[in-house]
């Protein structure tokens, strides 16, 4: 390659939000059910049917939007966007073009300190008018080895969800499953501020966790919850116009954004460099074979015909509301982030890796004040809940045990009722079924054994059958003490008071080396 | 502006509409728009600068439903398969509970 | 007793008084129904076997003092936009032959609340767009003052069923004059009221911020007791407003004393028939010698009425019936080739031409490029027109128009012609713009014996003053059918005397 390329990409994120019913009708939005049940004459199109917006739909959004550092739009409105799909039973989509809820908002990332993409230079001021560019992308030096950078958020717009079609090999035929449709959805598109997959990524994780914490949307990519289209065009490096784009659609992953991202770069240079131009269009990923398509066919023009929505009337957003929404956002992971270190002491790093999920920081925090023990409830997840996690192949999202049985597992720790042998096996019941530590405790016999005479004879048993290691200490071999506690402890499967079994090892000893 | 009438602009406008227009309905359409669109010009007599193109007739907003579940989604699985059914009644084609359409992508 | 010649709220007297029943109302409508049906064609869905079953249900509840109220027991039609949970619901249209909603318009619950029984579904012009129920996938409606004259449209079938007696009432539904026009060639009474007023829910989309369902009528009586029936504020109805105000049979007061009304000079010019004229200007002249102010004025922008009523109707259609694709319900091309053939073959071979007209225009004036020039001048011209009429309402309580350029055309004439078609909307198509309440009533016959209706607009929510003025001229000009003024005239009025 003779030239240098710098990729240019914007992201469209589509957000399911978590509300019990649909945006425009009271059906349910529960995930699965069999095929059409959660459906009635508004969310099916039937003729006469008419919507009427749920009101969770604007709060969830308006607080993705003030997390989001955007602008709310005091006065906006439904379009709908016209074109013919089965999944979409109007045929129209109900969206906002002309007056979305929120613009001009941000987000700060942090990336590994600069790679070879990621330390081009943003300061190129780039102007088109067609893909909203604006190079507000700005990063501001390197801190511990990240980088940090602003990411321009365009606009955030609230529409429906579509059905679902599933396609059938057999027949030829595509059956359309309208439970999604309706289903509501915020669309985020960011400015074309990002330069690499690895900037993609984090600002995906940062709008995931922004929302999550929020309460808005679970932000599950595999489950659909949260879809990234990405649009990407490549430039000469040091070009002020940004170059044709293309949008990339169908990433389920993280990994699979991370692979196209670097496939359509690929492609793209490669039409450039053979003096061939990059078309606008939209490409279909497919990550079994690595490789994209374009999608569209000829019948679809693509000129979406949006005019406003005359069944909705526009809404008024009150400067009461937008407070009202400011003052219920919940603690986002930045202020937790600061507070776990502040207020509980936590090193930066554990307070990073708690925080890194919302759940995990709630089951954090419910131990931590049940407890009292703020370090102890921080060092079990982080070491054996890690530990667990990664072994069994699970979300953090995933964990299931309640906050009580766990402060109950600690306090029992605490009280030497069991040692920490022992604790980590309870823990690992905990986590898998989330049982009651204390009943546990007691009905596998797990309390410490702490009776002088009973670990007395232990020691004594474990001496005679040992002699050697005797006759060792003896010798001035005082490693051969620990040896024998270890087999005691063994003897009593873990559940015996290490310290006495200790001092009873030693005062042991000395009797007969006298 | 009813020059933009071509021929391309009428099967262009077609494919929006999902309408396939015989030759004769082609040339129909084409005068009619013409003739329509000559006619709409008077509009431009009108001098609406600064007015707001408001879709609605009246002031009203923020009409709102509560996030409450209702019918099906309530009563359970009965009552969603017999929605099913009433959403499926007038269905060209259906199969498994689902409407049937030629295959859409592949 | 014949029961034909009562009006809804006469008959809804008797029934109550136990003189009648219902289902003796029944009986006679079918019998009329049968002898004129053929004719004219005002019907495309009837269920005289639903029909019978609900007026004994409804009797029951009438005896049972469970149902009281003006309406009950007295059977009415609906026009076939209105969706009815079990009874073919087709528009008028091919697309949708044999489809059956499993719901009902929100209009259509209210009716039933307050006793109604429904013979069936009437005629109209395709998908409500057209001015003369010729565009009908079933056949043309007949007008039954003289058959060979069009009922008006897209409510024909409504105003037709009335005027030939074959019901008591019915639901029509007005986008740009579809109850006001016909009620007018029909010599019927008929009202759209204030957008927002009716729910639209259930009732299949044309211009949706436009459309609003409403009664026709013998008289303005009958009117105000189907609209108190179904005004109401309904939450499956974004566009619903909530009102107070709809107790509208008690705005039946004979006293226009005071009442300014004015008439808009440009109304009344070169494009009006000479007839029509003269016969608004005599009513308005029995409305001045009760006491009413009628005064001429100028209303401007009128003329740039119908170019925005075209763009905005067909855009908006060109969207809301985009849903008839041959995938949910209603009618699919047999033969195809994928997705998007069948698309446009069941479209193509679904809708008839007029409404492919409208969903070509609408797309195009929607289409990239032509959406500022067209549909957004339109809605700026909409917000002028719409606060002309306020300036207008600030002086008049009502402003009196024709409900058409002329009466009734004879049937094959209109459609030669869109344009010229789409232009006789000219008196009516301002009140849907600007969302105001406008009222048809019959004024008098032209030299061929054919009706002629004077249109009355209200500012918004001024149905009252509406229907006060309706009623007190119809104090002197009781109600009279085709029938009255034909042949059977002289037998009926012999009979009475």
């Amino acid at each position: 390659m003779s030239k240098r390329y710098e990729t240019v990409i914007g992201l469209e994120v589509h957000v399911e939000l978590a509300t019990k019913t649909k945006i425009f009708c009271s059906c349910s939005t529960q995930f699965g059910g069999a095929p059409n049940t959660h459906t009635c004459p508004v969310c099916t199109g039937m003729p006469g049917s008419l919507p009427v917006l749920n009101k969770q739909v604007v709060e969830h959004s308006l607080a993705v939007g003030l997390a989001l550092n955007c602008q709310v739009n005091r006065r906006c409105r439904f379009d709908r966007k016209n074109y013919f799909y089965p999944d979409n039973p109007q045929n129209y989509q109900i969206s906002q073009l002309y007056l979305p809820l929120c613009r001009d908002g941000f987000v700060e990332i942090e990336t590994e300190a600069p790679g070879a993409e990621a330390g081009v230079s943003d300061s190129g001021k780039a102007s088109d008018a067609e893909a909203g560019a604006s190079d507000s992308g700005k990063s501001f030096g390197a801190e511990n080895g990240k980088r940090r950078k602003r990411i321009g958020i365009h606009e955030i717009h609230m529409e429906e969800d579509a059905g679902k079609l599933i396609h059938e090999e057999a027949s030829g035929c595509s059956l359309v499953d309208y439970n999604r449709s309706g289903v509501p959805l915020i669309e985020i598109v960011s400015e074309p501020d990002m330069r690499s997959a690895e900037e993609v990524i984090a600002y995906l994780e940062k709008l995931r966790m922004t929302i999550q914490y929020l309460g808005a949307s679970d932000c599950k990519l595999q489950e659909g919850s949260m879809r990234a289209d990405v649009n990407l065009s490549v430039r000469e490096m040091g070009a002020k116009e940004l170059g044709t784009r293309t949008e990339m659609k169908n990433l389920n992953s993280f990994k699979a954004i991370a692979r196209a991202i670097e496939s359509e770069r690929k492609r793209q240079i490669g039409l450039l460099e053979s003096g061939k131009p990059v078309v606008q269009e939209t490409r279909r990923w497919d990550d079994g074979s690595g490789i994209s398509y374009p999608m569209r066919s000829k019948e679809d023009a693509r000129d979406y015909r949006y005019f406003p929505d005359p069944d909705l009337p526009p809404l008024e957003i009150s400067d009461d509301w937008i407070a009202r929404i400011r003052e219920n956002q919940p603690e986002l992971q930045e202020a937790k982030l600061e507070r776990y270190q502040t207020e509980y002491g936590l090193p930066a790093y554990d307070a990073r890796i708690l925080t890194d999920s919302r759940h995990l920081a709630h089951i954090f925090e419910e131990t931590a004040a049940l407890c009292q023990k703020p370090k102890e409830v921080s060092n079990w997840l982080m070491v054996e809940g890690m530990r667990l996690l990664k072994e069994q192949e699970m979300e953090a999202e995933d964990i299931r045990f309640s906050a009580e049985n766990l402060a109950r597992l600690i306090e029992l720790v605490e009280k030497k009722t069991i040692n920490r042998t022992v604790a980590k096996q309870v823990f690992e019941a905990v986590f898998k079924d989330d049982i009651d530590p204390e009943a546990y405790v007691k009905d596998h016999g797990l309390s410490v054994v702490d009776d002088e005479s009973t670990l007395r004879s232990a020691v004594k048993a474990v001496m005679d059958a040992n002699p050697q290691s005797v006759q060792d200490y003896r010798n001035g071999k005082e490693k051969a003490a620990g040896f024998l506690v270890g087999q005691t402890m063994r003897a009593m499967k873990g559940k015996a008071a290490p310290g006495l079994v200790n001092k009873l090892v030693m005062e042991l000893l000395k009797e007969i080396v006298g | 502006m009813a020059d933009d009438i071509s021929d391309e602009m009428i099967e262009y406008v077609g494919i929006l509409a999902k309408l396939e227009l015989s030759e004769e309905e082609k040339r129909t359409a084409k005068r009619d728009m013409g003739r329509m669109l000559d006619y709409v010009e008077l509009l431009n007599e009108l001098d609406t600068t600064g007015i707001e193109p408001v879709p609605q007739v009246f002031p009203v907003c923020n009409v709102f439903r509560e996030d409450v579940l209702e019918d099906s989604g309530k009563l359970g699985k009965s009552a969603e398969t017999a929605v099913r059914e009433d959403i499926l009644a007038n269905a060209p084609e259906q199969k498994d509970g689902a409407f049937v359409v030629p295959r859409t992508i592949g | 007793m014949n029961l034909l010649n009562l009006t809804a709220v006469e008959l809804g007297k008797k029934i109550r008084a136990g003189e009648v029943t219902s289902m003796d109302a029944v009986r006679q409508v079918f019998e009329r129904i049968k002898a004129r049906e053929s004719s004219v064609h005002a019907y495309v869905t009837l269920d005289e076997e639903g029909a019978f079953r609900r007026a004994e249900q409804v009797q029951r509840q009438i005896e049972a003092g469970e149902l009281t109220g003006p309406l009950a027991g007295v059977p009415a039609a609906l026009k076939d936009n209105l969706c009815t949970r079990g009874m073919r619901t087709s528009c008028g249209s091919r697309i949708l032959e044999n489809f059956v909603p499993f719901y009902t318009a929100e209009a259509v619950c209210r009716l039933e609340a307050a006793g109604a029984v429904i013979l069936g579904k009437t005629n109209m012009d395709e998908f409500a767009m057209g001015s003369t129920t010729e565009t009908s996938a079933f056949g043309a409606t007949r007008n039954p003052w003289n058959l060979e004259h069009v009922p008006g449209g897209s409510s024909g079938g409504s105003c037709a069923a009335v005027a030939a007696g074959e019901c008591f009432y019915a639901l029509g539904s007005d986008t740009g004059g579809s109850i006001r026009q016909p009620s007018a060639f029909c010599g019927v009474t008929g009202l759209k009221p204030t957008y927002g007023t009716v729910s639209r829910y259930g009732l299949v989309a044309y211009g949706s911020s436009l459309d609003q369902i409403g009664p026709v009528a013998k008289d303005v009586a009958d009117c105000a007791a189907v609209l108190e029936a179904i005004a109401s504020y309904d939450r499956k109805d974004s566009t619903s407003i909530k009102r107070e105000d709809t107790d509208f049979t008690g705005a039946l007061i004979d006293d226009v004393r005071g009442m300014r009304i004015g008439v808009p000079a440009d109304y009344f010019g070169d494009g009006l028939n000479k007839e029509v004229k003269a016969a608004i200007f005599a009513a308005l002249e029995v409305l001045q010698a009760k006491g009413a102010v009628v005064e001429e004025f100028d209303l401007p922008l009128m003329k740039y009425a119908v170019p925005a009523y075209y763009i905005i109707a067909s855009a908006e259609a060109s969207s809301n019936l985009a849903r008839f694709d041959g995938v949910k319900y209603g009618f699919r091309a047999k033969e195809y080739d994928g997705l998007h053939d069948m698309y446009k073959k069941s479209r193509s071979q679904g809708f008839g031409p007029e409404v492919k007209r409208r969903l070509m225009l609408g797309s195009f004036v929607l289409s990239s490029g032509y959406y500022d020039a067209y549909y957004q001048k339109a809605l700026k011209t909409k917000a002028l027109i719409k606060e002309a009429f306020e300036q207008a309402f600030a002086r008049y309580d009502l402003i009196a128009a024709p409900a058409a350029p002329f009466t009734a055309p004879k049937l094959g004439e209109s459609l030669k012609d869109p344009l010229q078609m789409y232009l006789g909307d000219v008196y009516t198509v301002s009140a849907n713009l600007a969302g105001l309440p406008a009222l048809s009533v019959p004024c008098g016959v032209d030299s061929e014996g054919l009706p002629i209706g004077m249109q009355l607009i209200g500012g918004h929510f001024q149905e009252k003053k509406l229907l006060r003025a309706g009623f007190s001229y119809q104090q002197s000009r009781r109600y009279q059918g085709p029938e009255a003024s034909a042949d059977e005239a002289g037998k009926e009025r012999s009979a009475y005397e």
